[in-house]
């Protein structure tokens, strides 16, 4: 059997240093070893989008990362978002429009969601849906979600100071060409 | 669906990862992004006794132009190569091909140097290197390689690449001016791999004829294809709607789709035929824009 690795790593800006089985899913140590239970599974193989986190400033699958891939790592769970008396600004509009039903994919919408604003704080509604292709909602209220995600860009309160730093927005470019789907993207 | 157990060393440099493969002769796998890895781990398709995790070897991500070339290291993430002003404006096809690469969260994390050794056959960045006449870097306990992609490539999951070798970059030559390009995929979601895509660059000569024209197929057979009958059908001609089409049905032709749950062979042979002339067609129009400005605004 494989040995146990000791990982360090902050979440939700609180520093935490745990033992772990190498095949330990990052998914998976945030919600049994840290007890962090709004990251949510369903898939386990990157198609759900259900448990996206953020790992050092961008959005990525924690059923398709290794919890010893994040030592030393930033992470940002849905927790890391808001509290119940103080939500998130995405938080707030997705209680504003109905964008849950279930709630199940919830977590991973709202963590696509920040990362998409944070990598393009105006997007167009095609870009929207882009950014949140990669998640399911099994209930079906793609609507609701891209509208809630419209007004919590356009209130423009989303992008948190370390948007620059932590996801390194690249320049827009100019002169991209033609897009084979005719996307707005830049 | 968990992985199986397995052991786990985090590599400081190429040698390192390297020795580790060897010394463990077909048992160790590489991790880099893990996109394509972990899922196969979590449905234990895979038990490596080992995986060598090669995200913190210093050097081994980044673009640069060099030599009448753009290299890309193997660790270079597909949001890097998305978003990369160089790629953008060296290659154009690249870029709006990295696009179709799944989404976001997945792209942040996959890597050029993963796609190329994982080698599906419906993934963008195999066909790219193809298209794009890449020389793959290649480290192993011998000492570095560079193959040309064309002889890469093998069959489904499978390439040239020895049970202790890693991919460790890229170079694409730079094309010449007056090149332009097309890319053109169908998958039944955004996001999802291809039922089929193609991509084409066409350079135009002085005359207005084809210099060079190149046609790639991805989705409808077991590995990336360069079609060669469409390139020599289309080198010396002048780009009308004919030569396109007659290159675009060479590549029908030459591909061997396999039935399966998303497509059938006839639906992907057809799909291959419209998209490859669809690409050669932008392609086309590009190239003839380029060259006019290169003329002083009119069209040769």
């Amino acid at each position: 059997m494989s040995e146990q690795r000791t990982i360090r790593l902050t979440v939700n800006g609180a520093s935490f240093e745990r033992e772990v089985e190498p095949r330990r899913l990052l998914a998976d140590f945030l919600r049994e070893d840290l007890g962090l239970t709004g990251t949510h599974i369903g898939c386990e193989h990157g198609v759900c989008g259900a448990c996206t986190i953020i790992l050092d400033g961008d959005s990525a699958r924690s059923c398709l990362t290794l919890a010893v891939q994040a030592d030393g790592a930033q992470v940002q769970t849905v927790e890391g978002l808001g509290t119940v008396d103080a939500l998130h600004p995405l938080q707030r509009a997705f209680r504003e429009h109905h964008a849950l039903q279930c709630g199940f994919c919830t977590p991973g919408m709202l963590m696509a969601a920040l990362d998409l604003l944070r990598k393009h704080p105006s997007p167009t509604e095609r870009e929207i849906r882009e950014g949140l292709s990669g998640n399911l909602c099994r209930c079906t209220g793609y609507e609701h979600i891209v509208r809630a995600v419209r007004t919590a860009a356009a209130a423009g309160e989303t992008v948190g100071a370390e948007t620059e730093t932590a996801s390194a927005a690249p320049p827009r470019e100019a002169g991209a060409g033609a897009q084979s789907r005719g996307s707005a993207r830049e | 669906m968990k992985p199986p157990p397995f052991d786990y060393a985090r590599a400081d440099s190429v040698d390192e990862a390297v020795s580790l493969l060897a010394h463990h002769r077909g048992g160790a796998k590489l991790l880099a992004g893990g996109q394509s890895l972990v899922p196969m781990l979590n449905f234990r398709l895979l038990h490596p006794a080992l995986l060598v995790d090669v995200n913190r070897i210093s050097g081994l991500a980044g673009i640069e132009e060099r030599n009448g070339a753009l290299r890309i290291g193997a660790l270079t993430r597909h949001r890097q190569i998305e978003v990369s002003r160089a790629v953008g404006d060296h290659f154009p096809v690249l870029r709006t091909a990295v696009r179709h690469v799944a989404h976001l969260a997945i792209r942040n994390r996959g890597t050029l140097g993963g796609s190329l050794a994982h080698a599906d056959p419906a993934a963008e960045l195999p066909m790219m290197a193809l298209l794009l006449d890449a020389k793959i870097e290649i480290s192993g306990p011998n000492g570095p390689r560079r193959l040309e992609a064309r002889e890469f490539f093998r069959s489904a999951l499978t390439t040239a690449l020895d049970d202790a070798e890693m991919v460790t970059g890229v170079e694409l030559p730079l094309l010449p001016p007056a090149t332009g390009w097309g890319f053109e995929e169908v998958a039944r979601r955004a996001g999802d791999f291809a039922l089929a895509a193609a991509a084409a660059t066409l350079t135009l000569a002085a005359g207005g004829k084809v210099a060079e024209a190149r046609l790639a197929i991805m989705g409808a057979h077991e590995f990336p294809l360069r079609i060669a009958a469409a390139e020599a059908r289309l080198a010396g001609e002048a780009p009308c709607s004919g030569a396109l089409g007659a290159a675009a049905k060479a590549a029908r032709e030459a591909v061997e789709p396999d039935d399966d749950l998303h497509a059938s062979a006839d639906l992907r042979r057809h799909l291959v035929e419209v998209l490859a002339r669809r690409a050669l067609e932008s392609a086309a129009r590009r190239a003839r824009e380029l060259a006019a400005q290169v003329t002083g605004g009119r069209a040769p």
